[in-house]
């Protein structure tokens, strides 16, 4: 990255940025996360097919583009809330695979020790708050830490996410309300994956989500959900105007859920030929031809990119089966917290944020909640 | 309302038999039960930038009860947020700010507007640290209680829906000493914390309040009389009715105030209802599935054999809780009731 970067985002602009810079490593970084998260999907997929997975399974194929474009953009003090198809985004934050599949297997090694199944999860060391099944109660959530952030005078940003299905939900309405009123600096990121469960878009609403934003009085903007630098570059100009104080934006991003609601779901419901045409639009697919069209990867680059990512998967599935299941006297642990301990800090693997000033007050007003583990995370 | 309501005169607060706290260095002030909320806000404001408060009418305005009269001035508007009308949105930012390490206060208008935020309450805040190992320290005030013809919407007593949601605090102070303490220690424990204030006794209760920092610590029940042939157990508006009883009946009775009921002080509970043989739970609250229906059950599995007598409850039937005085009245415990049931206890 150039020093360019880095003055950029100290900057105090409330508009939009300047296009923001991919390095070559960037490129590969996003295609790899897009890769792994489909790998380990599909890894996930096959244990629940063996029966090492309890519950359902529910996976986020078609939509990798989302939450890994969105969640390159943030840096490490950033916050995010992520739900059931943003996988792409634990990763990117720093959740190993394994990890992520010993969750699914209900293992101690799980994020939540199997306390919380499938991607009900969040690691707090990481910066994230794990969803919960009700949605979309991570909107007003999200807009809480961004109100946080606010009081404080801080430049960081919290981003969470969305189907097309809880903009009906009437805490939708909430939480982009009090957003608006307080202009606060919270990225929501609406994934349209054409179903909530089995409802089409035509019986969810009858206005677009993303033109009521602005209605809520801040920006709401339409991008490709199925190309990754499409939903990078309006994750950073969003976040930017939040660092700046230009408030809260809406990203609505199009895109097909490729697989049922769960793996119970046989999708009947998804009319003749919507599913091959859209495998056409495949995110990875595309993303990998524009690589190597506009920016000179070697067909042999990128199928090593590919490689690392399925011996890595590999490597993750047989760790996380080693791990063993919960003591059944941890079930009684946990209710209650004894002290606070603040949210840790996520990686951030955009070159961008490689060096730069800290985007929270060095002598800060109140607490610095998370300056702690943010030493120790950066040291590790 | 009517004093048979809550029970209490001003001039006769319950008298600390034993008191839990040692006497406090700072001095004390006569305070109302709603003066003494306001000053445990009023000082963990002064002491911790990260307390702020959040509600609907709480800024310029101060509230509708006026708990945070004169907080805008004093910290701004933007420690004193006045809300949208949208609970979920309160409660779900206040966990959003909690885990960013703010220590946020929301104000439920009336405690039955909990209902309107009750799934950030029971799904997000209180599963947090058990599924997450997150913490989310931060307080709901509930102005409950009835009394005073508020209908069916403006007098209820939420505790036993939020007891069903297991990681919520639940506390319900009945004296405005009691009110600052278990405030105070509610703003700085890790958890959510449920506050429940009884309306009934905001401007009723006057009594000498500790000034300066004073923490009642969460999970204490305290003895507020002390005799052997005979135990009530109560809470928030029951224990002025409870203690006034058991004085004007001159009855060697225990009265036990539970002020937290979640965590329960099952040993008080246990203590009293072994010593004594005899118990009677008392609360506002209706009554199916409510604290009496666990407190009896609790000391049946537990003291059975030091019992002589079956545990009995006196609560509101199962009703909503109506508007007109009359009506209101003979849904809610009343004086006559509770001394009734202590006779009628003492006698069998």
């Amino acid at each position: 990255m150039s020093d360019g970067d880095a003055r950029a985002i100290a900057t105090d602009r409330a508009g939009g940025a300047s296009e923001p810079v991919l390095t070559r490593e960037d490129r590969a970084s996003l295609l790899r996360f897009m890769l792994l998260m489909r790998a380990a999907e599909e890894r996930g997929l096959r244990l629940y097919k063996q029966g090492k997975v309890p519950g359902s399974f529910y996976d986020g194929r078609g939509q990798e583009a989302i939450s890994v474009g969105s969640s390159f953009a943030l840096a490490p003090e950033d916050r995010m809330c992520i739900l059931h198809r943003d996988l792409g985004a634990h990763f990117v934050r720093g959740v190993s695979p394994e990890r992520y599949l010993a969750n699914y297997m209900g293992r101690s090694g799980g994020v939540t020790g199997g306390k919380d199944g499938n991607l009900h999860f969040g690691d707090p060391e990481l910066g994230c708050v794990g969803m919960v099944s009700m949605l979309p109660d991570m909107a007003p959530v999200a807009t809480g830490m961004a109100l946080a952030m606010k009081m404080r005078g801080e430049r960081r940003v919290a981003m969470t996410y969305f189907g097309e299905g809880s903009t009906a939900n009437g805490q939708w309405h909430e939480a982009m309300n009090m957003a608006g009123i307080h202009r606060l600096p919270v990225v929501f990121v609406l994934e349209n994956n054409g179903y909530a469960y089995s409802t089409p878009n035509e019986l969810e609403f009858a206005a677009d989500p993303v033109e009521r934003a602005e209605s809520y009085g801040f920006h709401g903007v339409k991008v490709d959900g199925n190309d990754v630098e499409a939903v990078f570059e309006a994750s950073v100009e969003a976040s930017e105007r939040a660092r700046g104080g230009g408030g809260p934006t809406l990203i609505g991003c199009r895109t097909m859920r490729m697989h049922g609601h769960g793996a119970h779901d046989d999708m009947s419901y998804v009319p003749d030929g919507v599913l091959e045409s859209w495998e056409r639009r495949d995110p990875i697919d595309r993303y990998r031809r524009h690589l190597a069209d506009h920016h000179g990867f070697s067909e042999q680059e990128l199928d090593e990119v590919a490689t690392a990512v399925t011996e890595q998967v590999a490597e993750d599935a047989r760790r996380a089966l080693d791990s063993p299941m919960p003591e059944p006297s941890l079930a009684s642990e946990g209710l209650y917290a004894e002290a606070f301990r603040p949210l840790g800090d996520g990686v951030a693997p955009w070159s961008r944020w490689a060096e730069r000033k800290p985007l929270r007050p060095v002598n800060g007003n109140g607490r610095s909640p998370s300056s702690e583990a943010s030493v120790s995370r950066s040291a590790a | 309302m009517s004093p048979e309501a809550t029970g209490i005169a001003p001039e006769e607060a319950p008298s600390q038999t034993t008191p839990a706290q040692p006497t406090h260095p700072g001095g004390s002030r006569e305070m109302t039960y709603l003066e003494a909320i306001s000053d445990a806000l009023r000082e963990e404001m002064r002491r911790d930038e990260a307390v702020f408060c959040i509600g609907e009418d709480i800024g310029a305005f101060g509230g509708a009860f006026k708990v945070t009269d004169g907080f805008a001035e004093e910290f701004g508007a933007a420690r004193v947020l006045d809300a949208p009308l949208a609970e979920n949105a309160i409660i779900g930012a206040a966990v959003g700010a909690a885990v960013e390490g703010m220590r946020p206060v929301c104000e439920m208008q009336f405690s039955d507007f909990i209902a309107c935020g009750f799934d950030q309450l029971v799904n997000v805040a209180a599963k947090l640290h058990y599924r997450q190992g997150l913490a989310a320290p931060m307080v709901v005030r509930l102005p409950s209680g009835g009394g005073f013809s508020g209908g069916p919407f403006h007098s209820q007593n939420p505790e036993a829906w939020l007891l069903q949601a297991p990681g919520l605090k639940v506390v319900a102070p009945g004296s405005p000493a009691d009110a600052k303490g278990l405030l105070t220690a509610a703003i700085r424990d890790a958890n959510p914390v449920c506050f429940l204030e009884h309306k009934g006794l905001y401007r009723y209760l006057r009594e000498p309040v500790p000034e300066g920092e004073y923490v009642v610590e969460l999970g204490k029940a305290q003895m507020i009389r002390e005799g052997d042939e005979l135990t009530v157990i109560a809470y928030g508006s029951a224990v002025g009715l409870a203690t006034q009883a058991v004085d004007e009946l001159e009855a060697d009775a225990t009265v036990l105030d539970l002020r937290s009921l979640a965590p329960l002080d099952t040993e008080a509970v246990l203590e009293a209802a072994r010593r004594t043989g005899k118990v009677l739970v008392a609360h506002e609250a209706t009554r199916t599935c409510g604290v009496g229906a666990e407190i009896a059950a609790i000391v049946s599995e537990l003291a059975f054999e030091h019992l002589d007598a079956p545990v009995r409850r006196l609560t509101a039937p199962n009703l909503p809780i109506p508007f007109s005085p009359p009506l209101e009245q003979a849904v809610l415990p009343q004086l006559a009731d509770m001394k009734e049931a202590c006779r009628e206890l003492l006698d069998y």
